[in-house]
């Protein structure tokens, strides 16, 4: 029963995909492959150790076709979620690219939509072989699904030494009930270039709908990608989200995700290190409420030498939520002098909201130095006193506290006014006025 | 300098309490005046802290006998914030960090709560900014200070002159400086000591809770009081604090004995 179940929600996955033309590179026999994954894969329950706490049976059940017609949007309908300042902006409404809406001023050699069935020569074929490279899907359907689609991948590509002032972003914006989307986006930036990503997952309505999103950053020798993610779908959507990210020698890769939104989430991030003296900074914040549930999984793989990773995550979590985090951190044998951190801090609001953190230290190496701890709990009782004994009434002394705990997840992100946006989203949360 | 006519800010009578079931005030004793300075002094452990954290409302504390009676009003049966908003005010002996809120934000909400308790007007953020530069004048600090996080990352020393600026911005009717010099260089503690002295008028008070002698150098008090086991056990002028400066607390504990 449970197989058939599976069977028929990945076979909905993947109707309506489209057929293969004359798509560049080895894009086809990409998406046959992963196709004859997704056809021998079932998926996930909660008898799979990384899926202990997040069941998607509620998934399971929706009936999800393929987008039909989107609601009809102008940048107008969007105004609330541009960002001043972009290199470009990409809008994709219902997962497919939107030209109107969006603003590409850097020319299509930097950035571009590949389409299956279509024929692009204007992305060079080494770029293009990334795809599928560094998001393996062997054993995870969801990948598998999304790339036995791959129907418009949003490509970007930094040449050597390509440095962009203002973020690219990317809005992937839902307007429809019981659909299903698979976003992709690949990154490549080559040695010595200097990139930000940011990712805005949104919606205009409240309904269910999943959204399976792909993201896979190549980043080259010396060269430092910074990787935004907010993921602020409906509170009835479901999300699944894998960032696929491998480092070369000297590379940096600095991501922020924030989860604000879904029913129920998962991100996996995995980072991998394919160079010596790689770093990697992690930084995620899941604010919930309600009956959501916010997982993410997050893999440090220190495969060489002289490699660092920072990483921050805090869950907020209210009302009868649930936050999980999984944070591995794989230390390979001869990945010496890795200096690697991890600290899970969770803000439980409540007596029915739930918590599961766990790191998962593996270290093969000798000379190496990792860090990690995790803490759950209430406020402070010494931090409400101190706010108390300057005349703030105790509930806002505690809303101020909340506020600020998320907030200092929110303000190590690199661009100013999706700060101030997601400073605002909090203070509304916590129902502060008096900050206003 | 003792005005015996002025009026009465603080009376504590026979105050007793206790942290889970430690008791650690066994029955405190003192009246503060307007427009006088005290200094509590005492070794480590002896109860200092405790009382300066009791009288601000702390809850890890339980009052188990005593009144304290503050500008005419029962003090301990009033909720921390209503004592900051009656004009009570503890500067911390270890300021809390709060990264994410800006001090310039909690600055500007803790003088707003303050100035509505006070039916005065509020300030928004562009007239609280001008309003809180020349207040950090007084204390020596750099504007930078109002955009970093709540004592994140402040030295030692920038934490003390943050809870001094906050004295100087709520204007309390009496402050319990609690270990405010611990840990300052002598030019850190010149300008904290010249802020309270600045701060200081006829119509409010400072009790200064010490372990050193040295801050007493620069606000003299009038009253010097040693603790000791949880007891106000002696006190005098501003001489007893050299004395105990040169002698040490054994021969009080001694002479208490």
């Amino acid at each position: 029963m449970e197989e058939q179940l599976s069977r028929a929600f990945l076979d909905s996955l993947l109707s309506g995909r489209p057929g293969s033309g004359n798509e560049p590179g080895g894009l086809k026999a990409l998406r046959a492959r992963a196709l004859e994954r997704a056809n021998a894969l079932s998926v996930p329950t909660t008898r799979h150790e990384d899926w202990r706490f997040t069941d998607l049976s509620p998934l399971y059940r929706l009936s999800l076709n393929a987008p039909g017609t989107s609601v009809p949007l102008t940048v107008a309908d969007i105004t609330q979620h541009l960002v001043p300042g972009v290199a470009a902006r990409c809008v994709f409404v219902d997962g497919h690219y939107r030209d109107d809406l969006s603003e590409n001023g850097l020319g299509t050699e930097f950035v571009t939509v590949v389409r299956t069935g279509g024929e692009d020569r204007k992305v060079e074929p080494d770029v293009l072989d990334e795809i599928g490279r560094i998001a393996t899907f062997d054993e995870d359907p969801f990948v598998a699904v999304n790339t036995a689609w791959l129907s418009e991948v949003l490509v970007i590509h930094l040449p050597r030494g390509a440095c962009l002032t203002g973020p690219v972003h990317c809005l992937f914006v839902n307007t429809q009930a019981d659909v299903v989307t698979h976003p992709r986006v690949l990154l490549v930036a080559e040695s010595g270039s200097d990139v930000t990503l940011l990712e805005d997952f949104v919606t205009v309505h409240d309904r269910a709908y999943c959204v399976n999103a792909v993201s896979e950053i190549a980043v080259g020798a010396n060269a430092r990608v910074r990787h935004i993610r907010l993921q602020r779908e409906s509170r009835s959507a479901f999300h699944v989200a894998t960032g696929a990210v491998a480092v070369a020698r000297d590379g940096r890769y600095e991501s922020n995700a924030i989860a604000t939104g879904a029913r129920i989430s998962r991100h996996n991030l995995h980072v991998r290190q394919d160079g010596e003296g790689a770093h990697f900074s992690l930084d995620g914040l899941a604010m919930i409420a309600g009956r959501q549930l916010a997982d993410t999984h997050s893999f440090v793989d220190h495969a060489l030498a002289h490699g660092t990773s920072r990483q921050l995550h805090k869950c907020v979590v209210s009302g009868g939520a649930h936050g999980v985090f999984n944070g591995r951190i794989l230390v390979r044998p001869g990945a010496q002098l890795t200096d690697s951190s991890q600290e899970s801090r969770n803000l439980l609001l409540s007596g029915k909201a739930q918590i599961d953190t766990k790191p998962q230290l593996e270290i093969f190496a000798d000379d190496v130095k990792c860090a990690h701890g995790a803490a759950v709990g209430q406020l402070e009782p010494e931090e409400v006193f101190y706010l108390r004994s300057r005349g703030l009434p105790e509930s806002l002394a505690r809303s101020v506290l909340t506020y600020a705990f998320a907030a200092d997840v929110v303000d190590r992100i690199p661009v100013p006014s999706v700060v101030d946006h997601l400073r605002a989203m909090i203070l509304e949360r916590t129902g502060i006025q008096e900050l206003a | 300098m003792t005005k015996e006519e002025a009026p009465v800010l603080l009376e504590v009578r026979g105050l007793a309490a206790k942290a889970g079931s430690a008791q650690i005030l066994k029955g405190i004793d003192f009246t503060v005046r307007a427009g006088e300075v005290h200094a509590i002094m005492g070794p480590n452990g002896s109860g200092k802290s405790t009382l300066s954290k009791v009288l601000a409302g702390h809850p890890a504390y339980e009052v188990t006998a005593g009144t304290a009676r503050f500008d005419g009003q029962d003090l301990l049966a009033m909720a921390a914030e209503d004592r900051a908003r009656a004009g009570f005010f503890l500067s911390f002996q270890y300021p809390v960090e709060v990264p994410g809120v800006a001090n310039a934000q909690f600055l500007r909400l803790a003088y707003n709560s303050i100035q509505g308790a006070r039916g005065r007007d509020e300030l928004d953020p562009l007239e609280f900014d001008d309003y809180v530069r020349e207040k950090m004048k007084l204390l020596e600090m750099a504007p930078a200070f109002l955009d970093r996080s709540l004592n994140t990352g402040f030295s030692g020393g920038e934490k003390k002159r943050n809870e001094i600026l906050q004295m100087a911005l709520l204007e309390p009717r009496l402050a319990f400086l609690d270990e405010t010099d611990s840990g300052l260089d002598i030019d850190a503690l010149r300008v904290v000591a010249n802020g309270v002295n600045t701060l200081r008028n006829d119509d409010n008070a400072v009790v200064l809770v010490t372990h050193y002698q040295r801050l007493l150098n620069y606000i003299v008090p009038d009253y010097v009081h040693v603790m000791d086991g949880g007891r106000l056990v002696k006190t005098g002028g501003k001489e007893l604090a050299i004395e105990l400066e040169a002698r040490g607390y054994d021969w009080i504990q001694k002479s208490a004995a």
